[in-house]
């Protein structure tokens, strides 16, 4: 019965994938002009040329005849500039013009040890202070240098990214309207590649440090501005009544009520901004952003592995510091402070008084404090160029073959199956799929979504990003669910695979290209690589949490039936988990589409490449129409895939 | 409106559904059951009208759905009822606007919450004077009197915890404490100890009567526990579906339910230590013993174990030692077995 529907909805879609030799051409691949025959441009609906009116248009105009868009531009670029002098200053630069040299490495050692310790004990003190310690100790390259910088521009972008998403998610949660609108353009939002973001910003604000921060600024703020509206919506009820009844006005109600209490979500919003900062700063360096990203950026391009290692590990050092020390703020529970003297009720404190105090003193004399001897600075590219010699040498070989055989055999035909399919057949796919999962409004949606694609031009290359995205996709799911059963399996294990999981997910997606272009060069298969270990995380992730929240009282109801332990799994547990995997591959085809878009950097044929180029000749409505086709393809499975979550939640009477 | 009494509530409706006003006033304002289901909305209160005494408990009881929640929302305006008048003090709530609604809240209604509702980033102290600091109090006076407050609720070294660092009933000796930190003239609690384990929830309920010994608060108390109800309150009002179906002591619940559902309720409650001699006795006739006579307001619980160790019937009287009517023993073991005798 379940399968006869499940056919019917498939039955428009294959029958016009059988029926492909006689439909006509336009029905197959999207006509390449416009319906009324109008020439010269790229789809059938020109959208590029649209927004690249629009961008003139706001280029040019002028605002009461008083000021152009250009001068808001640049008054908000000349902020951001000195703002970030003064980060600048303050941890590398120094204020030459106060005679205030930069705050000293070991102050930043001292600091993060100090702080690691109050926060959590001994083991962030350690983690935080290694840290800095590794960036002083490995800079013979600059590495300290550009440590600093990319720092810098963290420190500028995180609290203003965090100050509008703040500001929006409450215009959200107060106005009902105002949530209507920004939803779905946070949807939008986030799911737009980050070189859309860079090539509009560049495009209004130039490139350098400053336009980098500002992309990043732009990039981070939908998760808190998301994060916001969902803490201010899940205060009980009865807070808010307590705080009516204790009589506060709306301002009380909000900065004493409302925010304090949705502070969970405020928390996990600032260590999502501030990951989410790393991640775009390092990749901002494609329009200039100076420090590791932009090293990282050269060396790669020169295809000095050894050495873009030696950045990509300071990185992920700086990664997970940030993830650690954010996570560990944000769980920090407030404590009543024993009784007693100064020192004994903040000893934390009071040691960082006397630290800074001690490093104030000591300077003048003790050179070394400020400046990491030199002579101590060690460089570790020649053993990672040694790591990437031999494996060239040994393994080159077997790993072309291997290569190649995976490109001929199965990722060849496969594009082609794919790139074969006729557009109106995917249409047809999705509104069925749609129709069944949500109604009517759902089909239309992902229907319309599908026909921008098709519309914009971009037809093929969409097919080919789609190809790379699935291909990953299902290779994530073979290997993905059955580590994720594995794990769930003991408590050792869960929790040695969770910890897994959230070191891999702070690496800022780009590293993830350094170890699969050692190994595969240049080719689809480095870039399928780097998708399937970037987006098995969300998987194995989602399978495990499924797995291990099933209700209890339900686990043991089987125990008592007799279940055998693989009984309890298929029979019990993957069925209970089955929405929350769904959601699971959903997150994965989210993080493949974004690494599919990094991945065009090292030479791939889909959408990213066209991205790439309008990255180049700053073609900003190319950029923005290719950017929302990867969006258009994301939301479409995930407004599927949600959907028809939801539905097997509700039927299990878990939702 | 009598001289003490602190609401008046007339006709009070609480509809939820698309557009309940103007359906309500669409049927005459008072809409029948068989139009409110199939226009699919939701009925929390139906035609509540009540006072409540100064100095008086007042427990609201249902059982959960009944709409005790709503009603008691509707009296300090959290909730917008759909139609009907509170009158606080005279001033008519319902019209009031939003400033002379937040003055009201700050000087003289506290509430008190099923699951606390603390502040979780405020320290005990911090969440007590809290109603102290939205009026703008500085922060020596605010903290002095919360200070005094945390001794009343007997949460003395505790100033410095987090909520999250206390139990339970701690917790709600915080919310107890913050609700009484201006000094309201109306109390209102809702199910204040549901949340809580048995044996803490009687350590609270005699607390809480301690506490009403020396404040002498007009309170309204929710609950759906008729245990509860009947150690605390004054007066009764029982709630079903909305509708207020009857409201009295619990002496007048017990011997004269109006309803099947309060009936039922009522059932199981032991009745000997509610009711009273007068609610048995009967006129005089016969021989009565001559060594006892009880008073006819004694509870039956009270005399039970002497008039029932007599051989005859035993005489009632009045306050004023004159002779009020008779008290069968036959009777006596009927009421006393009575809940017993239906199983």
């Amino acid at each position: 019965m379940r399968l006869d529907r499940a056919l019917l909805v498939l039955a428009p879609f294959s029958l016009l994938i059988i029926f492909k030799p006689w439909l006509p051409g336009w029905a197959i691949t999207p006509p390449k002009s416009c319906l009324g025959g109008c020439a010269d441009i790229d789809g059938m609906i020109p959208f590029v040329d649209w927004v690249n009116a629009a961008i003139v248009f706001l280029r040019k105009y002028e605002f009461f005849d008083a000021f152009t868009f250009r001068d808001i531009t640049r008054s908000i670029s000349g902020m951001v500039d000195s703002l970030l002098h003064f980060t600048e200053g303050l941890l590398h630069e120094g204020f030459a013009d106060f005679g205030i040299g930069a705050i000293p490495w070991i102050a930043l050692v001292g600091a993060a040890a100090i702080y690691g310790w109050y926060l959590r004990g001994w083991k962030l003190a350690l983690l935080g202070s290694s840290c800095f310690l590794y960036l002083a100790l490995f800079s013979k390259r600059g590495i300290w240098e550009l440590s600093m910088q990319t720092l810098s521009a963290i420190a500028v972008s995180a609290p203003i990214a965090g100050l509008i998403g703040i500001l929006v998610g409450i215009l959200a949660a107060k106005r009902r309207t105002a949530e209507r609108i920004i939803w779905p353009i946070l949807n939008v939002l986030q799911s737009l590649p980050h070189f859309s973001y860079l090539i509009i910003v560049a495009i209004f604000f130039g490139v350098g440090s400053k336009a980098g921060v500002i992309a990043t600024i732009v990039f981070a703020f939908p998760p808190m501005a998301r994060l916001t509206l969902v803490g201010l919506q899940n205060i009980r009820s009865e807070v808010i009544e307590a705080g009516i009844m204790s009589g506060c006005s709306r301002m009380q109600m909000l900065f004493k009520v409302e925010l304090p209490s949705a502070r969970n979500e405020l928390m996990l919003g600032v260590n999502q901004i501030i990951m989410q900062c790393l991640a775009m700063v390092v990749i901002a360096s494609f329009i200039g952003q100076s420090g590791l990203g932009h090293d990282l950026l050269a060396r790669l391009q020169r295809l000095a592995i050894g050495q873009a290692l030696e950045v990509g590990v300071a990185v992920v050092f700086i990664a997970i510091a940030l993830d650690r020390f954010s996570q560990a703020i944000a769980n920090k529970q407030p404590t009543h402070l024993p009784e007693g003297t100064f020192w004994k009720r903040r000893p934390c404190l009071t040691t960082f008084i006397g630290f800074v105090a001690a490093i104030l003193v000591l300077s003048p004399i003790a050179p070394f404090i400020a400046k990491f001897p030199e002579h101590l600075t060690i460089s570790t590219s020649t053993f990672w160029d040694g790591i990437v010699d031999y494996i060239t040498l040994h393994f080159y070989g077997p790993l072309a073959n291997f290569r190649d055989a995976l490109l001929v055999y199965f990722l060849i035909p496969f594009r082609s199956a794919i790139t074969g399919i006729p557009w109106i057949a995917i249409i047809a796919l999705v509104a069925c799929l749609g129709w069944r999962m949500g109604g009517w409004r759902l089909a239309l949606t992902v229907s319309l979504f599908v026909f921008f694609i098709a519309a914009s031009g971009y037809w093929v290359r969409a097919m080919i990003t789609l190809y790379m995205v699935l291909v990953s996709l299902m290779i994530c799911a073979v290997f993905g669910i059955p580590i994720g059963i594995w794990a769930s399996r003991r408590e050792w294990s869960t929790r040695l695979m969770q910890n897994i999981c959230d070191t891999f997910q702070t690496f800022p997606s780009f590293i993830y290209l350094l170890p699969v272009v050692m190994l595969f060069q240049i080719s689809d298969v480095s870039a399928i690589f780097a998708i399937i270990i970037y987006a098995s995380i969300p998987i194995v992730r989602y399978t495990i949490f499924g797995l291990r929240n099933v209700p209890q009282e339900i686990v043991e109801a089987a125990v008592t039936s007799g279940c055998t332990q693989n009984q309890m799994l298929w029979k019990v547990r993957l069925p209970m988990a089955f929405p929350e995997i769904i959601l699971g591959l959903n997150q994965t085809l989210m993080f493949g589409l974004f690494m599919v878009m990094i991945a065009g950097f090292i030479g791939t044929v889909d959408l990213s490449q066209e991205i790439f180029r309008a990255l180049t000749f700053n073609d900003g409505g190319k950029g923005l129409v290719i950017g929302l086709c990867v969006s258009f393809i994301g939301l479409t499975a995930d407004r599927l895939l949600v959907a028809w979550s939801d539905r097997q939640k509700q039927e299990y009477g878990l939702a | 409106m009598s001289s003490n009494t602190k609401i008046a509530c007339k006709e009070i409706w609480k509809l939820y559904g698309s557009n309940p006003r103007e359906f309500f006033e669409k049927n005459q304002r008072n809409p029948s059951d068989e139009a409110i289901k199939s226009e699919q909305y939701i009925p929390a209160v139906r035609n509540a009208t009540f006072d409540v005494h100064e100095g008086e408990i007042l427990v609201i009881m249902g059982l959960s759905g009944s709409g005790k929640s709503t009603l008691v929302r509707c009296l300090s305006r959290l909730v917008e009822p759909t139609w009907g008048k509170v009158e606080f003090d005279g001033i008519d709530l319902l019209q009031a606007p939003e400033k002379t609604l937040i003055e009201i809240r700050r000087h003289k209604m506290g509430m008190v919450f099923q699951n606390f509702a603390l502040l979780p980033h405020r320290t005990v102290l911090q969440n007590i004077a809290f109603p102290l600091e939205v009026q703008g109090i500085d922060k020596a006076t605010r903290e002095s009197k919360a200070r005094e407050i945390i001794e009343i609720v007997g949460l003395q070294g505790r100033d410095n915890y987090y909520p999250r660092e206390l139990s339970g009933g701690q917790q709600q000796r915080v919310g107890i404490g913050r609700s009484l930190a201006v000094e309201p003239d109306i109390w209102f609690l809702d199910e204040p100890f549901s949340a809580l384990d048995p044996l803490i929830r009687k350590e609270m309920q005699n607390e809480f009567i301690r506490l009403q010994s020396i404040l002498g608060k007009t309170i309204v108390f929710i609950t759906h526990d008729f245990d509860e109800a009947i150690k605390l309150a004054d007066r009764i009002a029982i709630m079903y579906e909305g509708i207020i179906v009857q409201l009295g002591t619990a002496e007048e619940l017990i011997s004269n339910p109006a309803t099947q559902y309060v009936e039922e309720f009522t059932r199981d409650i032991p009745r000997a230590k509610l009711l009273s001699v007068s609610s048995i006795m009967e006129p005089l006739s016969g021989t009565v013993s001559e060594h006892l006579s009880v008073f006819a307001d004694d509870s039956i619980e009270k005399i039970a174990r002497t008039v029932l160790a007599q051989e005859s019937d035993v005489q009632v009287m009045d306050q004023q030692n004159q002779a009020v009517g008779m008290l069968r023993r036959q009777r006596l073991l009927e009421t006393i077995f009575e809940n017993s005798s239906e199983e």
